[in-house]
């Protein structure tokens, strides 16, 4: 593996009732973090291509996690997202370089399909930065009920030569949607929008 | 619940009120410039910003089935933030990049988040055209002061590389348990060292939202 990584962590998060209401079945999302050694620290590097294939092991390795900490079948996986911070020796640059060009692929491979894009964030941050990765269904990008995001970070976290990758996963959308839009029901999942 | 302020209470001046369930207690715009990033001359630096509006949250503190008065009432606040943001980046052609979040109080609900996704999204698009990509979103129920990451994507097509990007957006005040900060964001230009690789600005076809 490219990755150097220092430590990873899975949080699973069920949502069994909000504002006084049951929720049945209960919610899930689930988000899978690794710390990685950002090889490009305090300096500029205009090739970021090993950034790119750490992505690529990173995608695989974080969606699968994420699937089998909800304990879910690879199609039953609803929405995802994904984010980075990055310490701050590094650039702005190294979170794209690890989240665009080749972690989707492999993500997409672990929850099956997969038509939709997946939604980001990124961000410079020091230990203990937390983030809101974006929540998407990963079918159809329109799906209203399942627009939603996922706040995760280290205490530790990313220290200044590292960066923090994360995924995150749902067996479900939001616990009451009722703002209207496209439903599941009425996914074609064809052109990844509707 | 009775400890609870009622939205018939809230007094807001003119132009933060936006009708019987809408109203403003501040707006919080915020432009920054990206000049450089211990690398290269940036041959083109980066205005970002957002504009924020922090209102009362009328089904705070209970479950209520239909929220779809909200959601209509918001409409003319999403058309004036994108206004007034525009106006602070420098008019409408300018404008490359759009995201969108919220952030409920407390006593809020989740899907109270949710209704910005349409007064959110058109408010902008009506305003920068042509925009047939989707307006990202992120939101979370919490307490004053806590941030949250607007993602931006590219107005035209989705897939964009250059131009995914984010920004964080914070209120010390707010939201106060009872209310809820809306949030829009914009950017000017791409990230400042694009070299991600992927779909240019210059191949767009802008058929889809998509490519």
């Amino acid at each position: 593996m490219k990755a150097k990584i220092r430590k990873t962590q899975v949080i699973v998060e069920t949502t069994h009732s909000d504002i006084g209401r049951p929720a049945n079945p209960p919610v899930r999302k689930a988000a899978a973090i690794a710390v990685i050694e950002n090889p490009f620290a305090g300096k500029y590097v205009d090739d970021l291509g090993e950034l790119m294939d750490i992505g690529e092991e990173l995608g695989g390795l974080l969606g699968g996690m994420c699937v089998e900490a909800l304990g879910i079948e690879p199609n039953q996986a609803q929405s995802y997202g994904k984010a980075a911070i990055v310490g701050e020796n590094g650039e702005w640059e190294h979170a794209a370089a690890i989240l665009h060009p080749k972690l989707g692929a492999p993500l997409r491979k672990a929850v099956e399909k997969g038509a939709a894009l997946v939604p980001s964030v990124k961000k410079l941050g020091g230990q203990g930065a937390r983030i809101d990765i974006p929540l998407g269904h990963k079918d159809a990008a329109f799906v209203r009920s399942h627009f939603d995001g996922m706040e995760v970070g280290l205490a530790d976290a990313p220290r200044a030569n590292e960066i923090l990758v994360a995924v995150a996963v749902t067996d479900s959308g939001r616990p009451f949607p009722r703002v209207g839009g496209l439903k599941t029901s009425e996914i074609k999942g064809e052109d990844g929008l509707r | 619940m009775d400890d609870l302020r009622s939205i018939a209470e809230i007094n807001t001046t003119a132009d933060g009120d936006f009708g019987p369930l809408v109203k403003v207690r501040k707006f919080v715009l915020h432009v920054e410039d990206v000049l450089h990033e211990f690398g290269p001359p940036v041959s083109r630096p980066q205005r970002k910003g957002y504009i924020a509006a922090v209102t009362h949250n009328p089904y705070a503190g209970r479950y209520v089935e239909d929220l779809m008065p909200l959601m209509a009432a918001l409409k003319p606040l999403g058309k004036a933030m994108a206004q007034r943001l525009i106006e602070a980046l420098g008019g409408s052609g300018n404008i490359v990049a759009y995201g969108k979040s919220a952030i409920v109080g407390l006593r809020g609900e989740l899907e109270h988040a949710a209704l910005w996704h349409e007064p959110g999204g058109y408010g902008m698009r009506e305003l920068i055209k042509p925009s047939k990509a989707i307006v990202p979103s992120t939101k979370k129920v919490t307490s004053a002061g806590r941030p949250v990451d607007v993602p931006l994507a590219h107005v035209n097509a989705a897939y964009v590389r250059s131009h995914f990007d984010c920004i964080e957006c914070s209120i010390a005040d707010a939201p106060r348990d009872d209310e809820i900060v809306w949030i829009q964001a914009m950017a000017t230009a791409p990230r400042i060292y694009d070299r991600a690789g992927g779909l240019k600005d210059s191949d767009v076809k802008g058929e889809d939202g998509l490519k």
